[in-house]
């Protein structure tokens, strides 16, 4: 999937990649998309759950050698 | 304002002596609603720790001055934002200390009788997830009964009251959570018994626990009369410790009892489950302490933090023990059930040795409370 922009948040803890995330997604478009890949197995159902009352959408998500990969659309 | 760190170990003390609490929950609400710190006087409010990213103004008026705060998450780092959020804003404030992990792996250790010989009787009672284990002590000698995988707290323990451990025990193969038996008596040299008929698949020696069986501990006579109970599972196995204690495993609970679905076979299950809590047990004496391999509610616990109760004020009180009709006894234990544990076939297969995943991979395969009862 094409992605506007790509965050990095492995090796981070709770709650470090929402943050980062929150921050990352500030900076873009409505419509446009974040990629994040985070190694914090919380990072799930958290960037799930936020994304949601965020009115964002998470698009796709995949586990690849242990690294987390969420694709979140800007509300 | 401060921030302090509050450890499983303090949070314990306020649930078993009935204190004050309120809980700031900031993880996920389907987290929350499936698995909280339980206490009989805590009060709770759950919101995501990323919905207040922006600030806590907005929940300031939601948040008692007058009573204990306690901000609580997975494993402490977002509790510790939150926490020192709410302190810039003029509150003195906690964070549990370790987060949810922590708390799903304290156990608090009570004391619940003397033997009638020299000898004590402990139970470890893992207050975030509802395990209870079990210590026997006599001249010297210790027996363990169902350990958790927290393996060294039993061990520090032992040492610590110079005692060695020379038997390890579990009643049944669990599927809620690892079991530490097997790590123990590699550690210690101690015998691991564990009944055949659980065993069938496991990949590691063990010293068979038969009907019947007598194991000694220390050099007085304290016997370890293990009875055969199926139900929860085929070999479930029950222990009457110095003719005085009677160790239920995950048959009977204090105001449940077990249920018999986890390996798959609920129907196959259910007669040997009655048998076992309307005829073999109703042999035994009335006056016998029940100690159960866990507690589902925080009711359970008596006042000093133990979970025991005497078995014949079980029989009058306890719903599961009192179902006259063989049909509705099982409905009662085959339909409507909980949910299953949370990884129960994984649990399963690590209890047998076939899978052997990390530390971290166990935390995680254990998350959430232990369903293995049915009311």
């Amino acid at each position: 999937m094409e992605a506007n922009k790509i965050l990095d948040a492995k090796g981070l803890a709770c709650p470090m990649p929402i943050v980062r995330t929150k921050k990352a997604i500030n900076e873009l478009e409505s419509g446009q998309v974040l990629e994040i890949h985070a190694t914090d197995k919380g990072a799930k159902n958290d960037l799930t759950a936020w994304a949601k009352s965020g009115g964002h959408e998470l698009v796709n998500h995949e586990v690849e050698n242990d690294v987390l990969k969420f694709w979140i659309k800007k509300g | 304002m401060t921030v302090n760190a509050m450890t499983s170990k303090e949070v314990t003390r306020k649930v078993f002596s009935k204190e004050e609490l309120f809980i700031l929950d900031v993880r996920n609400e389907s987290d929350f609603q499936d698995w909280k710190i339980e206490g009989e006087n805590f009060k709770y409010l759950n919101i995501p720790y990323f919905e207040l990213l922006d600030g806590v103004e907005g929940i300031m008026d939601k948040i008692p001055s007058d009573k204990e705060v306690l901000v609580v998450c997975a494993k402490e780092g977002s509790s510790i934002m939150v926490a020192e959020m709410l302190a810039d804003e003029g509150l003195t404030v906690s964070y549990l200390k370790g987060g949810m992990k922590a708390w799903s792996e304290h156990l608090e250790p009570v004391k619940v009788g003397d033997l009638k010989e020299a000898g004590e009787f402990y139970q470890f009672v893992r207050i975030g997830k509802g395990c209870l284990s079990y210590m026997v002590v006599s001249n010297g000698e210790a027996a363990i009964i169902d350990a958790t995988r927290m393996t060294d707290i039993y061990l520090e323990f032992a040492d610590s009251i110079g005692a060695k451990i020379t038997h390890v025990f579990d009643t049944h193969l669990h599927a809620d959570h690892i079991s530490g038996g097997r790590n123990i008596a590699e550690k210690t040299g101690a015998t691991y018994w564990l009944p055949p008929k659980d065993a069938t698949e496991v990949t590691f020696a063990y010293q068979p626990l038969e009907d019947g069986n007598l194991v000694e501990i220390g050099n007085v006579e304290i016997n370890i009369h293990a009875l055969y109970s199926p139900g929860h599972t085929i070999g479930s196995t029950s222990f009457i410790v110095d003719e005085k204690f009677l160790l239920s495993g995950d048959i009977l609970f204090i105001d449940s009892i077990g249920r018999p679905d986890l390996a798959g076979l609920a129907q196959d299950w259910v007669e040997d489950l009655r048998e076992s809590l309307y005829k073999r047990y109703r042999e035994l004496s009335e006056e016998l302490l029940v100690l159960p391999a866990h507690f589902m509610i925080i009711e359970e616990l008596n006042e000093d933090g133990s979970v025991s109760e005497k078995l014949g004020t079980l029989y009058a009180k306890n719903h599961g023990l009192n179902i006259k009709d063989e049909n509705e006894f099982r409905k009662l234990v085959t339909e409507n059930l909980p949910p299953q544990p949370n990884a129960y076939q994984e649990i399963r297969e690590t209890n047998m040795g076939k899978i052997n995943p990390d530390e971290e991979k166990q935390r995680e395969m254990e998350i959430g409370p232990n369903r293995c009862a049915v009311r």
